[in-house]
């Protein structure tokens, strides 16, 4: 039985076993239609050209995780902002983790969706938010037919969260092979600022399947920064849609760190529906071995007088793949548009791959859109600059490296994570180096 | 004088006509519509084709038949139906002149009328000029100048009779016949074009310009253009197109095949203005094209092209860089106005080490056009040191038309260096305001600001095209070119 059908078939199971209302039902039951007539994306469709997800569907996933899998706090330490006092959403695969969460109902809501559909005091917002602007495509659609456990998170008006929001995905793998569909809801309240950081971190190798769906809305003037780690053990594969609601007068920057992973795909769609939208796009991708990373971004100009800025680096070594598939859309409407595009990438092996397609839809004519796009290695003499005084040849490398992907690092707005992050790349790259220069 | 805006520029746009649209009236022996075997046979029939091609049109044609149109451009249109058309015909006085004179009289005014008086062009020019009205070389010009050097200028009928050798070699080489289905189809049923070769160390001492027409209604044009620069020889080969006004959709599916042997060097210009359709977007031609080079050692192919015309463009002229030390060029202008669509770009493949390639294209968009970047940048794991710069911008004009870039570079070799610039912009007012604070109107400003736009490629045009592709700018965008 291939996975598909699996997962069409055990819908049945999983559909019988909800309790939740009609509404939320009619939405899966339409998204599980989708997925049934259109299956998994393959090469021949052009947003999925350059990533095959052939091998990942041939394992026998389980779909159901049976949890209690047990994690001990000290083990997981390092993968928290530890010296950072943060709230925590912690999902062991798949399943939420009491023991490791750090939850509030105190002038804000961080909690689970789980809650949020069941309870009936959310029920409003579900209804206003819920799948609103996930698009219904195949992928998108299976998660959310499957929704059923992920963060909420819901900033009141004028609310300004004074510490960070950590959301983070464990995979232990005590299954031969898991796949989870985290399902995650976001809304930040008009004037709301927010820090949010979401990590995808697996604790053995064992093969996972994660397709996760992350919707953030940001109503007016609202101020949100989203940070993506993921770092996955190589038998771990991960599609991420996110996709980020925008009125006017906000501001919202997601940034994705890209090191791990076997199969890694993000699509990152930003809609901004007002005016004087500011969004901000940045990764960083270093990989090795065969490893593989999609990224996929949107940036759909709906209003004028707006703004959007994309900064990608990617370091390419051993027989990595990297992606890269940009798209700012302008409407008609939306005039005085400042839309810029930029992705750089460095091959360190003759058999790693860069395949990139910046692209601009461009029907509004008073706009400044431009790309820039790059490919090609390390410049020779900055080496030999450094080697020249003294510095290894593995650590010279490291710190053009880190040179490079600086422009994304420096925006880190959150100290402490920004020195993991550094940790993160040095361990990467197989430097003991701190990067604090 | 009034103070010239934008918006009168935009209003002069939409109500600009095609000024070329006329029907030449000459009686054509044109096929019954439709396209089977027998369609096929028929054509290499008349061409008095030897066996070998009958077979090979008849192999493209099975491979046609399976093969489903290709919809993954950026384009709207009504698809053709392939058994509407009639794929032959040829204007009746079939035999061939030695001098001008003897040209059917109606058809030299059609051509004085477009501008390209070919006693002119003769004495001034020094130009050779291949006439294909409606499928069937008319003059031929120049031929024994050519002839002296060991040029072969001739329309590829002739050359399939009296160079089989020659053809049989390179012909569908570049692209094969099951390339896609309009190259395909275009094997199957071609019923003339160009076919040039160059020997071995030799120069071509002037450019060689065809000139193709749609004459009859209703009949799609399959040109078929082959150019061979043998080793170490250069040849610029120019092609310029109009065609009449007609409410019905015209198909036009060309294949141009270039060869650029070592060291060889061929520059293929472009200058294309078929009827765009009118205002409201009936009509107009569909022009979708397959074009290619292969580049051998050290080899080098430029492809300049002005695109203003066609209701449909679907064009992407590549380069194969297959030798060592290859280079590949392309300059492009495409101007879209009113309803016209069009999807075009180009592909640099580099397989051979220290290929080069620029790409450099300039997108103008008026009206409720639609005009896209399609390009593809490869560089395969073998091709070190491959360079590639590619920079497209797009300017638009007015509210109603769009500009899209859909450029792919894919890269399998680490010492690389690729760089991608694209910009989409309009022309700004503190562009004008600076123009006009120097005294300079605004037409003329908006005039000089396009020109300075395209300037990089319309440089790289042969001196007698640039004065050509000044004029048909000025045609598609009247008002703002001065």
């Amino acid at each position: 039985m291939s996975l598909k059908e699996k997962l069409v078939s055990s819908y049945l199971a999983f559909e019988s076993h909800l309790e939740e209302d009609s509404h939320v039902h009619e939405i899966r039951n339409k998204a599980i239609r989708t997925f049934e007539e259109n299956g998994f994306p393959t090469i021949k469709e052009e947003a999925w050209k350059y990533t095959s997800l052939k091998s990942i569907l041939k394992k026998d996933y389980s779909i159901f995780p049976k949890g209690n899998t047990a994690v001990e706090f000290k083990d997981v330490r390092q993968y928290f902002l530890y010296d950072l006092d943060t709230y925590k959403i912690v999902f062991i695969d798949g399943i939420y983790s009491s023991f490791l969460s750090d939850t509030t109902h105190d002038g804000l809501d961080v909690c689970l969706l789980s809650a949020a559909l069941n309870k009936p005091k959310y029920k409003a917002v579900i209804e206003a938010y819920f799948n609103k602007i996930a698009s219904k495509n195949s992928i998108t659609s299976l998660n959310t037919a499957f929704a059923k456990e992920g963060a909420y998170i819901n900033i009141p008006k004028n609310k300004e969260v004074e510490k960070p929001i950590e959301i983070i995905n464990f995979s232990t793998g005590n299954e031969a092979a898991l796949m989870v569909q985290p399902r995650n809801l976001i809304v930040v309240g008009e004037n709301a600022h927010v820090q949010i950081i979401e990590r995808h971190q697996s604790l053995t190798n064992n093969a996972v399947f994660t397709n996760s769906v992350t919707e953030l809305f940001a109503e007016k003037r609202a101020f949100v920064d989203y940070y993506k780690i993921q770092n996955d053990h190589k038998n771990a594969s991960l599609i991420d849609n996110t996709f980020v609601n925008q009125e006017r007068d906000s501001n919202c920057n997601v940034h994705t760190f890209s090191l791990g992973g076997n199969i890694t795909r993000n699509n990152l769609n930003f809609y901004q529906n007002g005016e004087h939208c500011d969004s901000t796009l940045k990764g960083v991708t270093i990989l090795q071995e065969k490893q593989h990373v999609d990224h996929n971004t949107l940036v759909h100009h709906i209003s004028p007088n707006c703004e959007s800025h994309q900064d990608y680096k990617g370091l390419y070594a051993d027989e990595s793949t990297g992606i890269f598939n940009g798209k700012v859309v302008v409407d008609k409407e939306a005039q005085k548009i400042n839309a810029f595009q930029q992705n750089n990438n460095i091959l360190i092996n003759d058999n790693a791959t860069v395949n990139a397609k910046p692209q601009l839809e461009i029907f509004a004519d008073d706009v400044k859109c431009s790309h820039g796009c790059t490919i090609g290695q390390f410049d020779e003499d900055a080496l030999f600059y450094l080697r020249s005084r003294g510095i290894g040849k593995k650590e010279s490398e490291a710190l053009l490296m880190y040179a490079f992907a600086n422009t994304v690092l420096e925006t880190v707005k959150i100290p402490e994570l920004k020195r993991r992050i550094n940790k993160l790349i040095a361990n990467k790259i197989g430097v003991n180096i701190g990067f604090d220069i | 004088m009034a103070k010239f805006t934008e918006d009168d520029l935009k209003k002069d746009l939409k109500d600009k006509e095609y000024e070329y649209g006329f029907y030449t009236d000459i009686e054509s022996e044109t096929f019954p519509i439709g396209l089977d075997e027998d369609i096929v046979r028929a054509i290499s029939k008349k061409k008095e084709e030897p066996q070998w091609m009958t077979d090979w049109r008849l192999k493209a044609f099975e491979a046609w038949k399976e093969m489903k149109e290709p919809n993954w451009a950026n384009v709207n249109y009504d698809k053709p139906n392939f058994q509407d058309i009639s794929y032959y015909s040829a204007p009746n006085s079939k035999p061939k002149y030695n001098s001008i004179d003897e040209v059917d009289p109606e058809l030299l005014d059609t051509f004085n009328r477009l501008g390209i008086s070919l006693d002119e062009q003769k004495k001034l020019a020094g130009v050779a000029v291949d006439i294909v009205v409606d499928s069937v070389s008319v003059a031929t010009t120049f031929k024994k100048t050519l002839a002296e050097k060991g040029i072969i200028f001739c329309s590829i009928s002739e050359a399939i009779k009296e160079h089989p050798e020659l053809v049989k070699k390179y012909l569908g080489t570049v692209v094969p016949q099951r390339d896609n289905f309009y190259s395909a189809l275009n094997s199957a049923v071609f019923s003339d074009g160009s076919f040039c070769y160059i020997p071995k160390g030799v120069r071509c001492p002037m450019e060689l310009s065809t000139y193709f027409r749609i004459n009859q209604a209703g009949t799609g044009q399959f040109e078929r253009t082959l150019v061979i620069a043998d080793q170490g020889s250069y040849v610029s080969y120019l092609e310029g197109c109009t065609a009449p006004s007609r409410d019905e959709n015209q198909l036009h599916a060309a294949v141009v095949e270039l060869i650029a042997l070592d060291d060889a060097e061929i520059k293929y210009s472009t200058v294309q203005n078929w009827y765009p359709g009118n205002k409201e977007g009936k009509g107009g031609v569909y022009n979708f094209v397959t074009k290619r080079g292969l580049c051998e050692k050290n080899a080098k192919i430029s492809w300049t092209q002005v695109e203003t015309g066609s209701a449909v463009t679907w064009k992407y002229p590549s380069c194969i860089l297959k030798g060592d030390n290859s280079i590949g060029e392309f300059y492009s202008i495409a101007v879209t106005n009113n309803f016209q669509q069009a999807d075009t770009g180009t592909k640099m493949i580099h397989l051979g080490k220290n290929t080069k390639s620029t790409i450099i294209s300039k997108g103008i968009s008026a009206g409720k056009s639609q005009n896209s970047y399609r390009g593809l940048v490869r560089i395969n794991k073998n091709a070190t040191n491959a360079r590639n710069f590619s920079q497209c911008d797009s300017l638009l004009m007015g509210n109603d038309c769009g500009a899209h870039t859909f450029p792919y570079i894919e890269v399998k070799n680490k010492s690389a260096q690729i760089e991608h610039e694209a910009t989409t912009s309009k022309i700004g007012e503190d562009q004008i305001f600076y123009c006009n604070q120097r005294g300079i109107e605004t037409e003329k400003a908006i005039a000089l600001i396009v020109n300075g736009f395209s300037k990089e490629v319309l440089n790289k045009l042969p001196m007698e095209f640039a004065v050509e592709a000044q004029k048909l700018l000025e045609i598609s965008l009247e008002g703002s070119v001065g």
